[in-house]
């Protein structure tokens, strides 16, 4: 095995993948509510691959929205991705277009914030490519599963497992926080700023997480270069 | 769903990629400005504090799942702990809460 290659990608997702359970388990339930057959449900997961817009575009369906607003929905929804490839590609060992081309399609918040927060020079496109892969296959999979069982998990286990990507995310950030009062007030800006989106209601989600973020990175560069923080 | 799902399905699988694909595939090769480098490498960061906050207090109706939650994987993950451990730690403490007073 090469050093941070596919296999360290695997484990890298793991936490993706334990995350990603109960929501695609819950998706695959909701969608058989809404109507979806198993192969419709699964498409779905297969082909977009996005958490927050097929949980919406459901609800949209049972509400009766025309189709193609739920496809204009779906690309303001993410509309945040631009800003995460273009941080990511930062980070990334040069490859072929065509092998970027390829991962692309599996960079959601999870598998960016996995890989934009990996220490060290670059990224190789393998273990990005292990991280994706995990990651995808539990959100396909877990989809299907929770059609065909047509229930979701016990009570207590399903409130519980809700933590999983947020617990990743806290897991992701803390030990780049120690020390670094960079790292921090960019993570309390942001947080403080897309509370304030949140509670008034100005933005929607995606919006707002991508406004909070860029102004954050903004603001905080701006005071580091005058020497205050940093 | 008749055809117009599958159609649908196709949409959003193209409005998804797009913002995906582009700048990882345009950017490749090309060095932008020092300034703009700069603000890239704050963005995963950042992005982690609006993905946690607020959406981390409300993953259940009882808001003390989340705080609990939330408390939890900070304390976990300043001991050390690898990712994966703060994960499943702070489930199973959830887990405990959830039977209790769930």
């Amino acid at each position: 095995m090469q050093e941070h290659g596919f296999s360290s990608g695997l484990k890298a997702g793991a936490s993706i993948a334990i995350g990603y359970f109960p929501v695609a388990l819950t998706f695959g339930l909701l969608a058989k509510t809404t109507g979806l057959s198993l192969i419709e449900a699964t498409a779905m997961s297969i082909f977009v691959f996005a958490g927050a817009a097929q949980y919406i575009s459901l609800s949209l369906i049972t509400a009766g929205v025309l189709p193609a607003l739920i496809v204009v929905n779906t690309f303001i929804v993410n509309i945040r991705h631009f800003l995460m490839t273009a941080a990511l590609n930062e980070k990334m060992e040069p490859d072929a277009r065509w092998k970027k081309a390829l991962y692309a399609f599996g960079i959601t918040d999870e598998t960016f914030t996995v890989l934009a927060t990996q220490q060290g020079d670059k990224i190789r496109t393998s273990f990005a490519a292990g991280v994706i892969v995990i990651s995808y296959g539990s959100w396909v999979v877990f989809t299907s599963l929770g059609h065909l069982i047509g229930a979701s998990l016990p009570g207590f286990l399903q409130a519980s497992m809700s933590i999983a990507l947020y617990a990743m995310f806290v897991g992701l950030l803390v030990p780049s926080m120690k020390g670094n009062r960079k790292v921090v007030s960019l993570a309390l800006i942001a947080a403080l700023f897309n509370s304030l989106f949140f509670f008034t209601g100005w933005l929607s989600t995606g919006w707002a997480i991508m406004v909070s973020t860029l102004a954050s990175a903004i603001i905080v560069e701006l005071i580091s270069r005058k020497g205050v923080a940093a | 769903m008749g055809a117009w799902f599958w159609w649908m399905i196709f949409g959003m699988a193209v409005v998804t990629y797009i913002p995906r694909a582009i700048p990882l595939t345009f950017l490749e090769g090309r060095e932008l400005p020092e300034a703009v480098q700069s603000v890239l490498r704050n963005i995963p960061y950042a992005v982690l504090g609006a993905l946690i906050f607020p959406a981390v207090f409300f993953i259940q109706e009882n808001v003390w799942f989340g705080v609990i939650g939330a408390v939890s994987a900070f304390v976990i993950a300043f001991t050390g702990a690898n990712v994966i451990l703060v994960v499943l730690g702070t489930i199973a403490i959830l887990s405990i809460y959830g039977l209790w007073f769930g």
